[in-house]
């Protein structure tokens, strides 16, 4: 059966079907649970909401609910590949490269970014000392534009194909002559509105850790996460526009029959140089606010300050720095010459240097300290033996002569996993088991927390370590099946295993959050954790303007400073008055709406869409010109105490 | 219990102002990226070109000078107006920004005649990869004059029903910093594309 979706013909196979059904099913699902509940109500308030808590939530919520559809891709991949010659269902050729195109778009760009974006719009004003970014309003904009993105780029499946030409989409590849249908437009439209969102988070993070930093934190005296928050806001900064002006060469080249990237006519190396000018720093994006939430979490579950906490702020930096300036090396085998290859291997190698005095910190922060096994610590040191064979392996890479053989094997598939899985993903589990009490009043079950952890990392190694050999063996990336007499076959069955270990400990996840959330106890207090910083001084979880009164710091880890030496309680830098906090609105929901509508227009050649979105993205903003005042004002109740939280617990 | 009202009055307070004039800085920044970028792309491929389309054969450099003159003069009318706005003088910050609308609009009408008469002689935006990469790169530029266009109307609007207050004079500070911004571009474009491609042919 065929039908024609605006001039692109959609055949129904049955992969195509159980997909729509289960579109069908959840949404159903999901509008009865909230008739049942009566919350249509408070899901309207939510999605209204700029507040920073808030959002950060739904980016958590929204980057899960792609993890779990990445993750879904990567099993059938997984599950295709097992045996030599398999044919599981129809992911073979073209079925196979929309799965891994869509596994790796969706895992870099609305997985592992969301989430991190999210921890830190949770985070970064509670540890800072703010009531909010210092755009509430753009910060709600941001969350929808990625929204959006994520959502065009998983529709695609349904509606005419999904990209096929990898994360990467190389040039010629990428182009209408090799890979016609609307399936990289998806790609390259997605990729726009979200980018658009990831920019100007970065904007708004920057300022707001620079301007709404609570009196007496002085750049040195902030946690690290909001540090490497500030370095990675940077990185996006000058990183994304190089990918903007790359898609839209792209997009220009598949809609409109322009020759920038052709290889006859134009030049395919534009492509691969944009595409890295940003896509090295998006690893160095993906891995900072990590590091920074393994220094705030081993550092409060040793009971000790971070070690040598100025040569990890300037470690940070310098990471970052590098990370802008070693792009070439994943185009070594492209023929630029020994020269160039030379001077990229050197700074891709120094960056070994930097990183190597953050793990010996973490290490001789752990060293004589208290150590408190909870998940949130097993996380953090379960990311120091994994991240450390990822970036042994980096370096192994980044020695050209032998990257002629590694490039584009499952060697480098095997390295980029255990960097962002065993950096980013272990990351963002140690910040949400560690801030979950902050976020919600109630800490996640440890019994079942150790269960995930354990599950999820033998089950990453099992997955990921074989991948190493298969590589040396010479098994290349991106292809849908192998022979038998590869000798493959084994270590593939081996991977495949790890990979549902891995699916067992999110389903392990996913079951604690819904455990906790109905037994866990209720009253876990201010600090549950014994923590240092100023996110522990205020009620769990904190009301919306977060401090009654803004609190005066007078060192790094202040809380812990103050439960040292004085009272536990933290001084106030202001009386306790009226609070401004902003309004909420529909508009940057409706913004992205339009901006969907327009990348609906392009995607499919309809140029009503196309003028009706985009006169409705600039409507929106002359209309926010008008409205960018208001805001309520309130009034914390009156507590006789003298502690920065205006509420008696 | 917390007790919440909405307020509602158009000003901006100091630690706003700040906010918005240092984020504008940071887009800037990332502008600036955007546009070496362009410029990266214009330069490897210029050489591209197929008969009676090089450079130096297509650019009239008198047109060009023109249009540079009228866009350098909108950054000092802007700046004016900003100057104004500070002084606390309402008809010297809304006849300045007038002028700068005017001639912004010049620039715009300027440029559409310049890509018209290349269309009208078969250089179109498919027709060769210099062709392309010239109109990515000056029309994101005029692009960017067309949203300071919208932008200086919508202000216009602003200051008509506010007068001269700390929000509309800080929106006019955000809006000038873009604006200096296009016209920097707007030089290195002049010298890079047009007075190079130029200067080729000697």
């Amino acid at each position: 059966m065929t039908f024609t979706f605006f001039d692109t013909k959609i055949k129904m196979m049955s992969d195509i079907i159980v997909a729509d059904l289960s579109i069908l099913i959840m949404g159903i699902a999901v509008a009865i649970l909230l008739t049942y509940y009566k919350k249509w109500r408070s899901l309207w308030k939510w999605l209204k909401s700029t507040h920073h808590s808030k959002v950060g939530i739904m980016y958590l919520t929204a980057g899960f609910a792609f993890f779990l559809r990445g993750g879904l891709d990567a099993l059938i991949m997984r599950v295709q590949l097992a045996l030599p010659q398999n044919e599981f269902w129809v992911f073979q050729g073209d079925k196979y490269n929309q799965m891994m195109t869509t596994h790796g778009t969706t895992m870099i760009f609305f997985v592992a970014m969301p989430l991190l974006i999210g921890l830190m719009n949770v985070a970064i004003p509670w540890q800072i000392g703010a009531r909010d970014l210092a755009f509430p309003y753009l910060n709600a904009m941001s969350f929808w534009l990625f929204l959006a993105g994520g959502i065009l780029v998983n529709i695609s499946f349904v509606l005419g194909g999904s990209p096929t030409a990898g994360w990467t989409s190389y040039a010629p590849l990428a182009l209408e002559k090799f890979a016609p249908g609307p399936g990289n437009d998806y790609y390259t439209l997605g990729l726009q509105v979200s980018g658009i969102g990831t920019l100007l988070t970065a904007i708004n993070f920057l300022v707001t850790i620079i301007n709404k930093r609570a009196p007496g934190m002085t750049f040195m005296r902030m946690p690290l996460f909001p540090w490497s928050t500030l370095v990675t806001s940077i990185l996006i900064l000058f990183a994304f526009p190089a990918l903007t002006v790359a898609l839209l060469l792209l997009m220009f080249d598949r809609l409109y029959g322009t020759n920038f990237l052709a290889a006859d006519a134009g030049n395919s190396l534009i492509w691969q140089h944009l595409f890295w000018i940003f896509g090295h720093p998006e690893v160095y994006i993906l891995v900072l606010p990590a590091f920074g939430i393994f220094s705030d979490v081993i550092s409060t579950f040793s009971r000790k300050r971070v070690f040598g906490y100025s040569s990890m702020v300037i470690s940070l930096m310098l990471i970052g720095f590098l990370g802008f300036m070693v792009w070439v090396h994943h185009m070594f085998t492209v023929g630029l010459g020994p020269t160039s290859n030379a001077i990229f291997a050197i700074s891709t190698m120094s960056i070994a240097v930097p990183t190597g005095i953050k793990i010996f910190n973490w290490l001789f922060t752990i060293r004589g300290g208290v150590i408190q096994m909870r998940t949130a610590m097993l996380f953090a040191l379960g990311f120091i033996p994994t991240f450390v064979i990822g970036g042994v392996t980096g370096v192994m890479l980044a020695t050209v002569p032998a990257d002629y053989q590694f490039h584009d094997s499952y060697f480098v598939v095997g390295h980029f996993h255990y960097v962002i899985i065993g950096g980013t993903i272990l990351g963002i589990f140690a910040g949400i088991y560690y801030w979950w009490p902050k976020m919600f009043g109630f800490k996640l079950n440890e019994v079942l927390g150790k269960w995930h952890f354990w599950t999820f990392l033998i089950g990453f190694h099992i997955t990921f370590f074989p991948m190493h050999i298969m590589g040396l063996k010479g098994m290349p990336r991106r292809v849908y099946t192998y022979l038998p007499e590869d000798g493959l076959a084994g270590l593939n069955m081996v991977s495949t295993i790890g990979a549902f270990m891995m699916a067992a400990g999110m389903m392990i996840f996913l079951w604690n959050l819904y455990y906790s959330a109905r037994h866990s106890e209720r009253s876990v207090g201010k600090d549950p954790w014994d923590g240092r910083t100023l996110e522990w001084t205020i009620p769990s979880p904190p009301p919306e303007y977060n401090f009654a009164r803004i609190p005066k710091v007078r060192g790094i880890d202040p809380l812990w400073q103050a439960k040292t030496y004085t009272n536990g309680e933290i001084e106030a830098a202001e009386p306790l008055g009226e609070i401004e906090m902003p309004l909420s609105t529909v508009k940057p929901v409706l913004m992205s709406g339009a901006l969907t509508i327009a990348s609906f227009g392009f995607i499919f050649h309809v140029l009503v869409f196309q003028i009706v979105g985009i006169t409705g993205v600039a409507l929106l903003l002359v209309a926010r010109s008008f409205q960018d005042t208001g805001s309520q004002s309130i009034k914390p109740p009156y507590d006789e105490d003298e502690s920065i939280g205006g509420e008696k617990e | 219990m917390t007790t919440s009202r909405t307020v509602s009055s158009k000003q901006f307070s100091k630690s706003e102002q700040a906010d918005k004039v240092l984020g504008l800085w940071f887009f800037i920044g990332a502008e600036i990226v955007l546009f070496g970028c362009l410029f990266g792309v214009y330069l490897t491929l210029n050489g591209q070109t197929r008969a009676g389309e090089s450079p130096e054969q297509l650019f009239e450099l008198k047109e060009i000078i023109l249009s540079t003159f009228v866009l350098l003069s909108s950054s000092f009318t802007c700046a004016q107006a900003l100057i104004g706005a500070t002084q606390g003088q309402f008809n010297k910050t809304i006849s300045f920004l007038i002028g700068t609308l005017l001639l912004a609009l010049i620039f715009l009408g300027l440029e559409v005649h310049e890509f018209y008469s290349y269309v009208r002689d078969g250089h179109t935006f498919t027709s060769s990869p210099f062709m392309s990469s010239f109109y990515v790169l000056v029309g994101t530029h005029g692009m960017h004059v067309l949203v300071g266009c919208l932008w200086m109307i919508v202000l216009l609007v602003h200051l008509g029903k506010e007068k001269v207050s700390s929000y509309t004079s800080t929106k006019l500070e955000v809006f000038s910093l873009y604006w200096h911004f296009v016209d920097v571009v707007w030089v290195f474009i002049f010298t890079i594309v047009y007075l190079i491609g130029k200067a080729v042919v000697l």
